[in-house]
């Protein structure tokens, strides 16, 4: 069961234990001290931890090492999931920026829109983002080995997607956009040297960064990214078959060192 | 003197906080949404420097010039005074109410004039245009007297700014007793100079305000630029070129919201290769005529008069701003949160590309500034 909170007249800090669960009510909390909440249920093994009235609140999830359910009802502040090594974290309204900054584990699935650097450093795990993100998604997202994140965003990006970027995927659906519009963005993949981007329909020359290389994505390409469109059409809903039919571009890295004669005499 | 009060900066880096929120009827509402708005990006400041500017509160007053002033001492004022009172009329004088508020330290002497520019001033000023005329104003008693520091000259709106955390300032000034119809707000995180109560924002001449977050690198050229227009930077801060930059451009040259915009945050010369001709032939006017005023350097800046709240940001967007539409209700802001915690029923909310201009504009612009139409109402978090 779910308490009704007044958004504004609630309690701050006071919370309800249900079900292996707590719901805390977020409302005037400062960030340390939710965070501190935060951390103290997940130490004591609670599966989900229910936030309320959420207005911008810095770091929620962050550095926890724990496969927990967070859902947040409302709007995290910067840095959400920050750090953190496997827990699932639900927000039902728009984040702001840098989410999953230098994540390395779990899933990060945002009902809304999300702000400038999301994925930003990113190590591992996946984000799926309902709308658009602002600008320098994935800015030097990396990979290593079996440790290969990826980030979904529904709608487009804005410039300087996967700048520095050094591993990992970004899919970008271009969901909503105006009949044969193509993505706006400029200097995508500036500075990239590893990971692969996939956009939804064609990609000018000019919106690429030097280091960028694209082309129309190949069957295989498709088949690369399905479980991940499906995965993001299983949290809101669409078809899947049809995003994929209606043609991705594939940029990848000219190089894997383009910097490295930089500073070589 | 009051220059030379000056708080310690810890070097501690984060981002400054701006909001800014208005009704597009006209309709004016009390600081109190501003208040909640800003506090809630505490995180972004430092409290060394807050500060609001709002539209619509003086209608009483609406046709004459309203000097906000801070004096360091009785001497700065008596100085001021008589110099207000050589090139002015002055209709009314009266300290700017204040309520001891926790958080705000030991404050300047704070005092407003309703003014009325005289035939015959003295020659310290010369008439052309009643604007030139103020501003000229503003500025010898900026450079010249020693103790005073006029920190709001427009017509029917005042700018309160001090050091301490924004929403302690708000209280200090008792911003929930004056109504407006465009309120800015800024929460200071100094970081390349040092606070000082003149030093906070928003910057102000005329009508036009600016609060910033970021850092203007070609702060130098900018300001010899604009010497040459006479106005002089006192303020030791780089937000100020800003204030002079917008009223030079667009008050002085006539230039459009956006064609401002476009000088102060130019498109990139490959993006100016590839426009139509006669928008290329523009974009290569103004870059050539106006390359000094360029601003350098990451930023996000919201600029209002009486009747326009514009938010701008960098061209390559290196600082934050988002805005928000709710029906009449428009909103700018540093963070998507504070928004929200005003107006939980605002769905609308977008990032604007760099360099893009978002001009909010407010109905009957006219009838509204000089206090025609005094509608009165309780905002969204009010």
């Amino acid at each position: 069961m779910k308490i009704e909170v007044d958004r504004r007249a609630g309690l701050p800090g006071v919370f309800t234990r249900k079900n292996g669960g707590i719901e805390i009510n977020a409302s005037q909390l400062h960030y340390r001290e939710l965070n501190n909440m935060v951390k103290g249920a997940a130490a004591e093994g609670s599966r989900e931890i229910v936030l309320d009235n959420v207005y911008g609140q810095r770091y929620i999830g962050s550095g926890i090492r724990k496969p927990v359910n967070i859902v947040v009802h409302g709007v995290p502040g910067n840095d959400l999931g920050a750090f953190m090594d496997g827990p699932n974290i639900t927000v039902d309204r728009n984040a702001q920026d840098g989410v999953g900054n230098t994540m390395n584990n779990g899933v990060i699935v945002v009902h809304g829109r999300a702000g400038d650097i999301v994925a930003m450093g990113m190590r591992g795990g996946k984000i799926f983002i309902k709308g658009s993100v602002g600008y320098r998604a994935a800015i030097h997202m990396k990979e290593y080995r079996k440790h290969r994140p990826v980030l979904v965003v529904g709608g487009d990006t804005q410039d300087f997607l996967g700048e520095y970027m050094a591993g990992g995927m970004v899919i970008a659906l271009g969901l909503g956009r105006e009949n044969g519009a193509g993505i706006q963005a400029k200097h995508i993949g500036t500075g990239m040297h590893g990971g692969l981007i996939f956009l939804r329909g064609e990609v000018e020359e000019y919106q690429l960064g030097k280091e960028a290389a694209g082309a129309a994505a190949a069957e295989e390409d498709l088949a690369r990214i399905r479980p991940y469109v499906e995965e993001y059409v299983g949290y809101f809903g669409g078809d899947a078959d049809d995003i994929l039919k209606s043609g991705f571009t594939k940029l990848w890295p000219k190089s894997s060192r383009p910097f490295g004669g930089l500073y070589a005499y | 003197m009051l220059r030379g009060v000056r708080f310690r900066d810890d070097k501690d880096f984060s981002g400054c906080s701006i909001f800014g929120m208005m009704n597009a009827s006209g309709m004016r509402f009390t600081g109190a949404p501003m208040l909640t708005a800003i506090a809630n990006m505490k995180e972004r400041s430092n409290g060394l420097g807050g500060g609001f500017a709002t539209y619509g509160i003086y209608p009483q007053y609406a046709d004459l010039y309203c000097f906000h002033m801070m004096y360091s001492d009785e001497a700065g004022k008596s100085d001021c005074e008589e110099f207000l009172a050589a090139n002015f009329s002055i209709e009314q004088a009266e300290i700017i109410p204040t309520s001891p508020c926790e958080g705000v330290g030991e404050a300047p002497l704070l005092w407003r004039y309703f003014l009325q520019p005289r035939e015959n001033p003295a020659p310290a000023c010369e008439i052309q245009d009643l604007d030139d005329f103020v501003v000229q104003a503003v500025m010898h008693i900026n450079a010249v007297i020693d103790g005073a520091f006029a920190f709001s000259s427009g017509k029917n709106m005042g700018v309160f700014k001090g050091v301490g955390f924004p929403e302690d300032i708000g209280r200090f000034f008792r911003l929930d007793e004056y109504e407006g119809y465009i309120w800015v707000a800024h929460g200071r995180f100094p970081t390349n100079t040092q606070a000082w109560w003149g030093g906070a924002h928003p910057f102000n001449i005329l009508d036009w305000s600016v609060v910033h977050n970021g850092e203007i690198s070609s702060y130098g050229i900018n300001q010899r630029h604009l010497e040459m227009y006479g106005y002089t930077c006192t303020l030791f801060t780089d937000t100020e070129v800003i204030a002079y930059a917008v009223d030079l451009l667009v008050r002085r040259h006539g230039l459009s919201i956006e064609d401002m915009a476009s000088v102060l945050a130019a498109p990139l010369w490959t993006d100016i290769d590839r426009m139509p001709p006669r928008e290329k032939e523009l974009h290569t006017a103004l870059r050539q005529t106006y390359g000094s005023l360029l601003l350098n350097g990451p930023f996000s800046v919201i600029v209002s008069n009486l009747s326009q709240m514009i938010g701008l940001t960098d061209r390559i967007r290196l600082r934050p701003l988002v805005a928000g539409r709710n029906g009449d209700w428009m909103y700018l802001s540093s963070e998507e949160a504070p928004m929200h915690l005003v107006d939980d029923t605002l769905k609308d909310t977008w990032i604007p590309s760099g360099g893009e201009p978002i001009v909010f504009q407010v109905e009957d612009a006219v009838a509204v500034a000089q206090g025609e139409e005094m509608l009165s109402g309780v905002a969204p978090g009010g």
